[in-house]
This record gives C-alpha cells, structure tokens and sequence, in this order.
C-alpha cells in the first residue's frame, strides 16, 4: 500500500468555539490528536459536531480559539491550502465528472505529473474495489457505490487528515454495517489521522480510537470507548451512551460510593459518580443489559433486587427485551433469559457497580434539541 | 409537552444565566475567502450594477419631471411646472377607457389561462400518455417564438372574420404566450408535490374531483398566484400582439402610449407622452402592490438552504 | 438433507392481458382524465397551429404587384424577401442587436449572481430593485431613453459638465439606444434565471473541491461553469428570442428606416401600412426560421455538455 499518510505529530485544538447570530454553535473545545488516531465526534443533532468538523476544515471561521499542527496555527490557512481530506454527508461528488475524473481532481489541483497521478488514482480505486465503475458518472452509482467514491477520493491525496461528515447516514442499515468496518479496515492499514463525525454511538463506539462527545455545543466527555461507555460522567452522556433507563429517585442511604435510592417502592442499590447526600434527588441510569429479570438460571446480584410489572416483551433471538413498570409508573427496558407473562410481577436485579447515581439537574426545555424532546414525549 | 422538570416545590428560579453574550463580532467568512468588498472583480460588479441603476433612476425620474414640466428643452431642468399635461392627457385619450380596457384584458387573459393552462400542467406532470413529447413541444413553441411570427398570421386570420380591432381578438392574441407560460410555470410546480399525497386522499375514499379540489387547489395555489403575475405583468407590458389587432377603442395604455409617440406629424407633445408614461407606471405599479399582496415575491425565484451549522 | 427436485416452470409466451380494453389504453395513460388536456390543445389548435398554417399558406400568394416585380410565380414573395436589400438586410440588423445584446446579459448577469450569492444587508432590496425594469416595459424605457439619454437629456450635460465630452454623444435614435432598451429590459431577465440556475447547485459540491485545493478560480473553471452551462444556454436562447423580437423600441429609439431596421418593423410594415398580408406573413415566417436556426445551434452545443441534476434538491 503506497498511499501513506503525511506525517504530523499532534494536532491541537485549543479553546475552539464558534458563536454566529447570538448562537453559541460550538464552545471551549480542547483536544489534542496524535497522529494516526481515529477520533469520534458524538452527539445529537445541534450539538455543534459538525460545526467544529467544518471549522477544522477551513469551511467556516472560528471565532474564538486556534487550531495547530505541530505548534503551526492553521486556522488562519484558506480551506484550500490546508491539505485535509474531508468526506460529506451527501458524498458531494462532481456529478458531471467520472469516478475516475472525480478522484484526481485534488492530485490535478497539486499540480501531481500525469503518470504518477493515474498510477496513484488507480490505487485509490483499488483499495475502495470500484474497478469495474471507473469511467461512470456519480448518477449512474449506488450511494454505497458513491460513498466509497467519496472516500477514495479524499484518501489519495495522502492528507495530514481525513475528516468524515456523517458519512454512513444516508446508507441503508446492512450497508452502514459492511462500510463501517470497511472504513476501520482502511483505517488500520492506511494509518490516517481521522476526525469522524456522527451521532450514532454504537457507529463511534466500534470505530473510534477516542470518542469527543458533545451537547449543546459544549463538550461533556472525552475518551476512549470503553471509559465512555462505562463510566459516563453525567447523565446526558450517558443517555446517549445506550444507557435507556433513567430514573428520578430519591437517595435515602450513603455507604462511601454505594447509595440506596428510592422512588415509590422501586428500590436499588447503586454507585454515585459523584458524592450524595441523603435526601438528594439523583438520576440513576442503567443499561438495559445490565437491568435483568431474576430467574432459576439468572441470580440475583449484590443482593439488589426490586419488582415491577411486565408491560411489553420482545424477542430478541438469544434473549428477551422486556418493558416493565415500576410501581411508580416509571418504563424500564429490561432483558430476561425468558419470556414473563406480560402483566406479571418479575424481580429484577443489576450490578450496584453497573447502576450509575447522578445528580439530577433540572432540564432546560429551550437547550435540548428535536430530538431529545421528541423522546422525552414518548418516554412518558 | 411535559417537561421532566426538578420538583415544582422550588419556587421559580431565575433561568439559568445565558453565556456572556460574545462580544466580537462573527466573522462572516471562511479564512481565505475574499470579502465582499476586497478584490478588482467586485469593484467591476458594483460599479456596472451602479452604472445599470443611474441609467435605470435616470430614466424614471426624467419622465416624472419631463411629465410635469410647463416646457422643458434646453436647462436641466423645466422652467416651471404644471399638472396640465396630466388633465389634458386623460382627457385626451380617454384615459379612464383605455385603463378600464387593459384591465379587463389583464384580467380575461389570466382567468381563461390559468383555467385552460392548470389541468393540462398536471396531466403533463403526473402522465405519460402517447404524443406527450409532441403535445409538449406544441405548448412549448409559442414561448420561443417572437410574437410577430405568430402574431401576424393570427391578426390576419383575425381580420378576415371580422374581429379586427375588437376587445375580443385582443384578449384571443393575448392568449397564447399566456396558456404555454402557465403551463411551463405550473408543471414543475406541480411535479414537486409528492404524488403519494394524492394516493393518500384516495384511500381515504375521495374521488379525483374531490382530489383535485380538496388537496390539490390549496396546495397549487402559491403557484397559481406566481404565475398570474408574471402573466399579468406580460400582458400588461404586452406590445407586439395588441398593437397588430387593437384599434382606437380597444387599445391597452402601451399601445396608446405608442401611437401617441409615433402619430403622423412627429408625435404628440413629449410632455404629453410622459405624463401617459407616468401614469402607466402608477397603474402597473399599484396593480403589482395588490397582487404581491398575495404572494411573497421570493416564490418567483425559489431556494436552496445553505447550513454547515449543527 | 438431499437438494428437493424444483419443478421448472415451463418457458411461457408473454401472456396477454385479459384486463378490460378500458384498463389496457389506462395503462397507456389514455382515460377519462385525458379530457383535461383538451382545451389548452383547443387553444393551442385555434389560436397557433391554424392561424401558422394559414399564415404560411398565405406566402405562397404574392400579390400581383409583387409577382410582376419579381416574377417567381408563387415564390414571389420569398423572390422579394431575399432580392430586396432593404428587407433582406433587416435580418443581418436584427443580428447585429439581438446577438450582442443577449450574450451581454448572459456573460455580465454571471458575476452579478455569484456577488449577490451571499447573505448581505439590503440584498432583498437590491434583488427588487434589480427585478424592477421588467415591470416598466419597453414603451416606458423608450420615452425615458430619449430623454436621460438625449442630447439635452441630463446624461450628456452631465459628462459634458464634467469634461468628459465637448460634443453631445448621440445615444438615442440610432443602434445604441435600441442596444440600451435591450439591455435594461433584458438583463433583469437573464439574472433571475442565472441567479436560479446557480442556487441549484449543491453547495457541498463547492465545499468538497475546496478542501481538495481548488481555489476560486479553479472552482469556477472546472466544478460551477460545468455544471451551470446548460442554464446559460437555456438562458440565452430565451434572453436572445426577447431581444430578436424588439419591435416597438426599435421604432422609438433606434433609427426605424436605417440602422434598426429590424425584421419586426418589416413585418408590420407590410401588415399594417401596405396591407400585404402575404409579404408580411412571408417576413415574418423568416423571422421565425432565423431565430429557429440560432436555436438549434445554441441547442446542439448544450446536448454535448453534462445536463444531469446538479444535486440542488439533495
């Protein structure tokens, strides 16, 4: 493989943030890229992910904070000059150029001699298997087809950086899963430094070397999947993190980080993220696969366990997903090794480890984005 | 929507304070890319739309003050004023006639198109049938054809039974750039509804008359507006057709306004001639207020959204 | 667990279709709905393809004066159209404004488009006021014309007043004002549709050729001119067909019976003044042809270029 990425050592992103019409699009953005890393950017939509991504190529300004490489500023640099390849949500090919045509454009630009230039291009059709398509026009592809033209043509420029704007959200669910792993393949033998915006988590969770995520233009977390997805450090991150159940109780007993809380008869025991009083109003957030119904082959587990009533039940091939009620009313979304009656009383149990306490801030309607306010209606 | 709120036993908290409003201002460009007012080729453009609108205002305000000048020939400007010509201009020509006429014109002509044009815009955009190349391309010709090719067979035809100078053979010439206009406007405009609605009334038990006029008329409506503007303002402005088959009472203000220029003996007086001017502008302009007050002007140039925000 | 024996459908002949003749022409797209299209093509019929017909009939019946002057028989009036300077030249005049003027609003509304692209105050206004001559008219321009531009109008004072000129330019009744009227009324046309054309395409498309390094002027050659040319084509036809048909400006400020003497004029004179309907018919049926000609040239050109969807819509 002869497309190598050009070298850098670290790429710096200090206080970046973009403020336009009295929106803070994207706020105090810090983050240090070592060459070669796989970075995700996760968040829901209006978070600011892709504004940063847009700021990193040049393609909108920034109004507060520097970009570096290697200690040069490159916010300052036209997108033009910058030397980044990017890949767009919409693939935004040339649509009167060929496949072939579209992927030299940027070698054409760098004035690259012509038989380099078609020897480099061919590789770049190689690796991304379009061989047979060379000489179509964009229209007459599949969008996985176009999607792979996009990629090729935003490698074979061997750029500082690969950016990727939601790539995989216009393809159908089995194509995001093949492209997914194609794009971690390429990866892995091109070694390019890539910046990879989506709001998929289990997309970032299965790529990304660290993941950045944000809301509201803020960044809540950063670091590496596992630290995501296991100790998310609010409950935001770890709403969108997979963590489905979030319940509002009360605490009404403190061992050092093990608390007991309390809603109306739903009783667990858990582990504050961060330190609680007695009394406090705390979310706890649970996994769906660590919540689980007791049963002759399923024990309970750190003597937790409480009840509630099945509503929903689904099956999921090796398991069950079951919607519970708890005597408060609140959903659950719960696995069982096998299929309760549906309007039965199940015991349930988790990990007081895997039960995650968190101070409960109230929520400010006018911050959360269509999303999050549409699930809201319907968690209720 | 119920919000999952802290418990309502706190009496209302101020919101939280909004982030120090940033002071600097956003930039409003990409880095590297050319401002508004940087580079030799922007100047180029202002200056030529500039020199495009002094020529533009020049004309405007020099028929105005042209229109109510007592005599105006060698100074910049008139040595007196008067209203005279305005008086003696409706007088005249009988100004209140030939407005009544360009009116009803307008308004025939926008009525029969939109009927006639409308119906055949959706067969055209929603069915395939045999011949639609063809019967396209036959809506499509008068458009591309100076008025005078078609315009001069159409008012002999028009002479030889007789219509000759009547309203009516005014309002028949008018006709037909008008149809193939709505049609041409109408067609895409009507192609971009998505036909699943139509299915959608279906199933829910209506027959195509109620289709068509329960989920269709409103939906077309913006566009209807749309085009009989643009069609009004054509036929209003309209020279060519009117003048081959109008006469003296059937004449629409251009026309007067032409042969007022062009009558055997150099013409009427000039003033005379921009106080009709004047008025021509007032009534097209007051007609356009009117009728933009149904529709947003942006419709007759539609538009992408361009956001890289999220 | 061995492979079950599939039957093999056998080979059939594409069967016909028992459905009823009614949904058989339905599937041709002929049924009840068709009715709808009958009365445009009713007007389309009455109103253009038989007064045309009639109208091309009438060439071949050259008046006898015409017949005896120029002695073709039926072909007469063609025999005059094309021997008689003073009608054949007008095509050439016609030419000389109707090209020129529609490539200038074509080529100067591009930069305009692209400027009045961005988000800036006032841009609606200027938009408006850029739309406006299309209301004003031609006969309007005219007057307007012959007195801003005139030799006593506030143009010529002006540049004289600054030293520009010692002599009055004479920029009305004669080809510069007609070219004048064809640009005022032509150009806002032209941008609009530009304007439209330009929009249509992604702006993503630019953003990908930038990060590729392309800069503006690169982008403009290789990436926007592309895929805006088969606008500018259509724009140009339609722009040029508005201004080879100029008829009343043409009269008002142009030189009606020497350098404006334009195929329209011609027409008309034989219509109205000389009452020779079949030379004005034949006058104008050439009008048509001319103009048809430089189509179908503008036409072949854009056939060869990319003209599929420029991914405006998404």
């Amino acid at each position: 493989m002869t497309i190598a990425a050009s070298k850098f050592e670290s790429l710096e992103l200090q206080g970046v943030g973009r403020s336009f019409g009295g929106i803070d699009a994207l706020v105090d953005l810090n983050l240090t890229v070592r060459a070669g890393e796989f970075i995700a950017l996760l968040g829901p939509s209006g978070c600011g992910k892709s504004t940063a991504l847009n700021c990193l190529a040049g393609l909108l300004p920034l109004t507060h904070g520097q970009i570096l490489i290697d200690g040069k500023r490159v916010d300052t640099v036209a997108a033009e000059n910058r030397g980044f390849g990017m890949v767009f949500q919409n693939y935004a090919l040339f649509p009167h150029l060929t496949v072939e045509k579209n992927i030299a454009f940027g070698l054409q630009m760098r004035k690259v001699p012509k038989p380099e230039l078609k020897s480099r291009v061919a590789e770049a059709i190689a690796l991304v298997k379009l061989e047979q398509h060379a000489k179509k026009l964009p229209g007459q592809l599949s969008g996985g087809q176009q999607q792979r033209v996009a990629i090729a043509r935003a490698v074979v420029m061997e750029p500082r950086l690969v950016l990727m704007d939601e790539p995989l959200s216009n393809l159908d669910a089995k194509l995001r899963l093949e492209m997914r792993t194609e794009i971690r393949r390429l990866h892995q033998s091109l070694g390019l430094t890539t910046l990879y915006v989506t709001h998929d988590q289990e997309e970032a969770l299965s790529m990304a070397d660290r993941l950045v995520v944000l809301r509201d233009g803020r960044v809540q977390q950063i670091g590496t999947p596992e630290q995501l997805h296991n100790s998310p450090v609010n409950w935001h991150v770890a709403d969108f993190m997979g963590y489905r159940n979030l319940i509002d109780l009360d605490v009404t007993a403190v061992h050092g980080s093990t608390v007991t809380v309390e809603d109306r008869g739903f009783i667990l025991r858990g582990t504050a993220v961060q330190p609680v009083t007695v009394g406090a109003k705390v979310r706890a957030a649970i996994r769906p696969e660590d919540l689980v119904v007791v049963s002759s082959a399923v024990p309970v587990q750190g003597g937790n366990t409480t009840t509630a009533t099945v509503s929903v039940v689904e099956y999921h091939g090796r398991e069950f997903a079951v919607g519970v009620t708890t005597p408060g009313g609140r959903g659950l979304h719960v696995r069982s090794d096998h299929a309760p009656a549906v309007g039965s009383v199940v015991e349930l149990t988790a990990d007081p480890a895997r039960v995650l306490v968190f101070p409960a801030d109230p929520i400010d309607p006018s911050t959360l984005s269509i999303e999050e306010r549409e699930l809201a209606e319907v968690r209720r | 929507m119920a919000m999952q709120t802290a418990s309502s036993g706190v009496p209302d908290v101020d919101a939280p304070q909004p982030p120090a409003r940033v002071k600097k201002k956003a930039a409003a460009q990409a880095p590297g890319e050319r401002s508004l007012v940087a580079s030799p080729t922007t100047w180029v453009v202002w200056a030529g739309i500039a020199a495009f609108f002094i020529f533009l205002i020049g004309i405007l305000i020099s028929v105005v003050v042209d229109s109510f000048g007592k005599s105006w020939f060698s100074t910049w400007l008139p040595e007196s004023f008067t209203k005279s010509w305005y008086t003696g201009a409706w007088g005249t020509f009988d100004l209140t006639h030939i407005i009544g006429v360009t009116l009803t014109v307008a308004v025939a002509v926008i009525i029969i198109s939109v009927v006639v044009g409308v119906p055949a815009a959706y067969l055209l955009a929603r069915r395939n049938f045999p011949l639609k190349k063809t019967v396209t391309l036959l809506f499509l010709l008068p458009v591309l054809m100076p008025p005078i090719t078609y315009g001069i067979p159409l008012a002999t035809v028009m002479y030889n039974v007789g219509l000759g100078r009547t309203l009516t053979a005014v309002i028949l010439v008018n006709l037909v750039p008008s149809v193939p206009f709505v049609i041409m406007t109408m067609t895409p405009f009507i192609e971009q509804i998505n036909p699943a609605i139509e299915n959608a009334a279906r199933m829910s038990g209506a027959s195509m008359r109620k289709v068509f006029t329960k989920i269709l008329m409103p939906l077309l409506i913006p566009g209807i507006l749309a085009a009989s503007i643009l069609v009004l303002v054509r036929t209003v402005g309209m020279f060519d057709l009117t003048f081959l088959v109008s006469g003296p009472k059937s004449d629409t203000l251009v026309v007067a306004i032409y042969r007022a220029m062009t009558a055997a003996g150099g013409g009427e007086a000039r003033q005379l001639i921009s106080s009709m001017a004047v008025i021509y502008t007032v009534t097209m302009m007051i007609i356009l207020i009117v009728a933009l007050r149904f529709v947003s002007p942006t419709q007759l140039v539609a538009r992408v959204k361009e956001s890289r925000e999220d | 667990m061995s492979a079950p024996t599939i039957a093999r459908p056998k080979p059939t002949k594409s069967t016909k279709s028992t459905a009823s003749l009614r949904h058989r022409l339905a599937e041709r797209g002929i049924d009840t709905s068709l009715l709808m299209l009958v009365p445009a093509l009713f007007f389309a019929l009455a109103l253009f393809v038989y007064p045309f017909s009639y109208g091309i009939g009438l060439t071949f019946q050259p008046t006898s004066a015409i017949q005896q002057q120029w002695g073709a028989g039926v072909f007469s009036n063609y025999a005059a159209f094309f021997k008689d300077p003073f009608v054949f030249d007008s095509i050439w005049l016609t030419m000389r404004l109707a090209l020129p003027a529609a490539l200038f609003n074509v080529v100067a509304s591009i930069p305009v488009a692209f400027k009045l692209r961005q988000r800036f105050r006032g841009k609606k206004f200027l938009t408006t006021l850029l739309v406006l001559p299309i209301t004003l008219g031609t006969v309007l321009t005219a007057q307007g014309l012959l007195i801003f531009a005139g030799r006593q109008g506030w143009l010529n004072r002006f540049l004289l007043q600054i030293g520009v000129i010692h002599q009055p330019l004479a920029l009305v009744n004669n080809t510069l004002g007609v070219m004048f009227s064809l640009i005022i009324s032509g150009f806002p046309f032209a941008f609009l549709l530009i304007s439209s054309y330009l929009s249509g395409i992604d702006p993503s498309i630019e953003a990908a050729a930038k990060t590729m390094g392309a800069d503006w002027k690169q982008r403009f050659r290789r990436v926007i001119l592309p895929l805006l040319a088969p606008g500018l084509a259509t724009t140009f036809i339609l722009t040029f067909v508005l201004a080879f048909s100029v008829f009343p400006s043409a009269r008002l400020v142009g030189d009606a019976m020497g350098s404006t003497r334009v195929m329209a004029l011609m027409a008309y004179r034989a219509f109205g003044e000389q009452t020779d309907y079949g030379m004005a018919s034949t006058i104008a049926i050439m009008m048509g042809a001319v103009e048809l000609v430089v189509i179908a040239i503008v036409l072949l050109w854009r056939s060869s270029m990319y003209k599929g969807s420029t991914g405006g819509k998404g």
